[in-house]
C-alpha cells in the first residue's frame, strides 16, 4: 500500500470540504459574538459602573484563566442540568465567542485608551450626548487601530474550532478522524485537513500583516 | 475700551453678569490651584487671564467647560449654576443632563485643536449643531460654509484635519466652537502650539471675531500684544489668586504690583 493514495485523497476531499464549511461557519459566527461582546465588555468596563464593573472583571478573569475545553464541556454537559440545552454547533459558536470576547475586550480597551484625552474634552465642549461620543468619535478612531489585533484573534479562533470535536461537532479534523477510522488510512485525511487550515490561515495572516503595515504607515 | 454695546441678543438682562465665580476653590490632591476666587464677567466682555504657568488660569477655563469639578464655591454662567444644580431650592451636584444643557452655551478652543480626525472639516462643523442643537443637515451645512468663509478656509470643507496645517486646524476648531453659537467662548492658549508664522493670522481672526460678535470671551494667552488689543480687562493671576484686575492700558503700562511688573518683563523680553 502506497504511503499516499491520490484516488483516496480525491474521494474524501468533498467530505472534508463540507466539514470545512462547518468550521468556517463556526468561525464567522463565533467571531461576530467575540467582536460584539468584546466591544460591549470594553465599553462597559470603561463606564466604571459599580458592581457591574467587578462582575465583569471577575467574569473575564475566570474565562481567561480556564481552558476553553472546560468552558465548552460546561456549556454542553452542565447547562442542560439547568434546563438549557444547546446543540453542539451553538455551543461551539457561543463557547468560542465568549472565550475570545474576553481577549478582544482587552484589545478594544487598549484602542480606546489610546485615544487622546483632548478628543473626549472636545466632545464635552460640544456637549455631545454620551452615546454619540462613543459611536461618532471614540470608536471610529479606536476600532480601526486595533483591527490587526482583532484579525489575529479571528485566525486563532479558526484554528481552535477542531477542539469542538470533543462535543461531536463535525468540523474538518473530526471528519478526518472519522474517515480515517473507516479505512484505517489516516495520512490522507489528516494531511488534507492540515493543508486546508494552512490554505486559509496563511493568506489571512498575510492580510492582517498588510493591515498592520498600513496602520503603522498611516 | 468699554464692553461693546451690542448685547441685545444675549439672554438675560445686560446688567446681570454672564459669568460669576463665587468663592471658588480647586485642589489637585493637596495642591491648591485656586483659592477663594471670586470675580464676574459682563456679557460681551473680553477678559484675558495672564500669569505664570501653574497660576490656575487654564483651570478657570476648564472649570467653566466642566472638564474639572470644583471643590468649594459656585460658578454660574448666564444666570444658571454650572457647578451645581438648583433643585427644590437646594444646591445639589449637577446631573449629566442638566450639565449638557448649561454647557451648550459655552464653547472652547483648545491649545491642541482637538478636531475629530475621523471626520472631514464639514463633519467637525456640523456635528454639534446637528447632534446637540437639533439643526437639520442643510441648516448645519450652510452654517458650516458661512463660518469656513469667515475663517478663510472655504475650499477645505471636505478635507480631513490631518491634511491641514496647525493654523488651519485651529481656524477650523474656532469655527467649530462658533457653530454652536455660544454665549461664552473660552480660548485656552490657542496659539501656543502653532508655528510662529501662523500665530498672527489666528490672532487676527480672533480679533475680527471679537469685534463682530457679542460673545463673552475668556482667553488664556502668552501673546501680550494680542491681550492688549483684544481685551476689555486683563486679570493677572499668581498662586491661584487674582493679583490685579484692570483694563489692559493700565495693567500693561502701570501695574500696581511689582509681581505683575516682573512677570510682564519676563514675557515681553522673549
Amino acid at each position: 500500500m502506497p504511503l499516499w493514495d491520490w484516488n483516496y485523497a480525491f474521494d474524501i476531499l468533498p467530505d472534508l470540504l463540507l466539514a470545512l464549511v462547518t468550521t468556517i461557519e463556526i468561525t464567522v459566527l463565533g467571531s461576530v459574538v467575540a467582536l460584539l461582546l468584546g466591544l460591549v465588555f470594553a465599553v462597559l468596563r470603561r463606564l466604571h459602573i459599580p458592581v457591574l464593573d467587578q462582575v465583569l472583571w471577575a467574569f473575564v478573569e475566570v474565562v481567561r484563566s480556564t481552558p476553553l475545553l472546560v468552558q465548552v464541556f460546561f456549556l454542553f454537559f452542565v447547562l442542560p442540568q439547568f434546563g438549557i440545552t444547546l446543540s453542539a454547533f451553538v455551543v461551539g459558536v457561543v463557547g468560542l465567542g465568549i472565550h475570545y470576547a474576553t481577549y478582544t475586550s482587552e484589545v478594544y480597551r487598549a484602542g480606546i485608551d489610546a485615544i487622546p484625552k483632548g478628543q473626549w474634552e472636545a466632545c464635552t465642549a460640544l456637549s455631545l450626548p454620551r452615546l454619540r461620543v462613543w459611536t461618532g468619535v471614540i470608536l471610529p478612531q479606536a476600532v480601526p487601530r486595533v483591527l490587526p489585533a482583532l484579525g489575529n484573534y479571528v485566525i486563532s479562533m479558526f484554528k481552535e474550532v477542531p477542539l469542538l470535536l470533543a462535543i461531536g461537532v463535525v468540523e474538518v479534523v473530526n471528519e478526518a478522524r472519522e474517515l480515517g477510522s473507516l479505512t484505517f488510512r489516516y495520512t490522507e485525511p489528516y494531511t488534507i485537513a492540515g493543508l486546508l487550515f494552512l490554505l486559509l490561515s496563511y493568506p489571512a495572516s498575510m492580510l492582517v500583516r498588510r493591515l498592520e503595515r498600513r496602520r503603522a504607515a498611516a | 475700551m468699554p464692553p461693546p454695546d451690542t448685547t441685545a441678543s444675549t439672554p438675560g438682562s445686560t446688567t446681570e453678569p454672564m459669568i460669576v465665580f463665587d468663592g471658588v476653590e480647586k485642589r489637585f490632591g493637596s495642591n491648591v490651584v485656586l483659592k477663594d476666587l471670586s470675580f464676574t464677567v459682563a456679557p460681551g466682555e473680553h477678559v484675558t487671564l495672564i500669569g505664570p504657568s501653574g497660576s490656575g488660569k487654564t483651570t478657570i477655563l476648564r472649570l467653566l467647560m466642566t472638564l474639572e469639578q470644583l471643590d468649594e464655591g459656585t460658578i454660574s454662567v448666564g444666570g444658571r449654576y454650572l457647578s451645581h444644580e438648583l433643585r427644590g431650592g437646594k444646591l445639589t451636584p449637577p446631573r449629566e443632563k442638566y450639565l449638557r444643557d448649561v454647557r451648550k452655551h459655552i464653547g472652547m478652543v483648545f491649545q491642541q485643536f482637538n478636531l475629530f480626525p475621523n471626520m472631514t472639516v464639514r463633519g467637525n462643523l456640523i456635528e454639534g449643531p446637528t447632534r446637540v442643537l437639533g439643526l437639520s443637515k442643510a441648516e448645519a451645512n450652510s452654517r458650516a460654509e458661512e463660518l469656513l468663509d469667515l475663517v478663510g478656509l472655504k475650499e477645505k470643507i471636505d478635507a480631513h484635519p490631518t491634511q491641514l496645517s496647525g493654523g488651519q486646524q485651529q481656524r477650523v476648531a474656532i469655527a467649530r466652537a462658533l457653530a454652536m453659537r455660544p454665549d461664552v467662548l473660552l480660548l485656552d492658549e490657542v496659539t501656543s502650539a502653532l508655528d510662529p508664522e501662523l500665530v498672527t493670522g489666528v490672532l487676527k481672526l480672533l480679533q475680527d471675531i471679537g469685534e463682530s460678535t457679542d460673545i463673552t470671551i475668556l482667553c488664556v494667552t502668552h501673546e501680550m500684544g494680542f491681550a492688549r488689543d483684544f481685551s476689555h480687562r486683563v486679570m493677572m493671576f499668581d498662586g491661584g489668586r487674582v493679583l490685579e484686575d484692570a483694563p489692559p492700558d493700565k495693567l500693561f503700562t502701570d501695574p500696581d504690583h511689582q509681581r505683575t511688573k516682573d512677570f510682564l518683563h519676563a514675557v515681553l523680553d522673549h
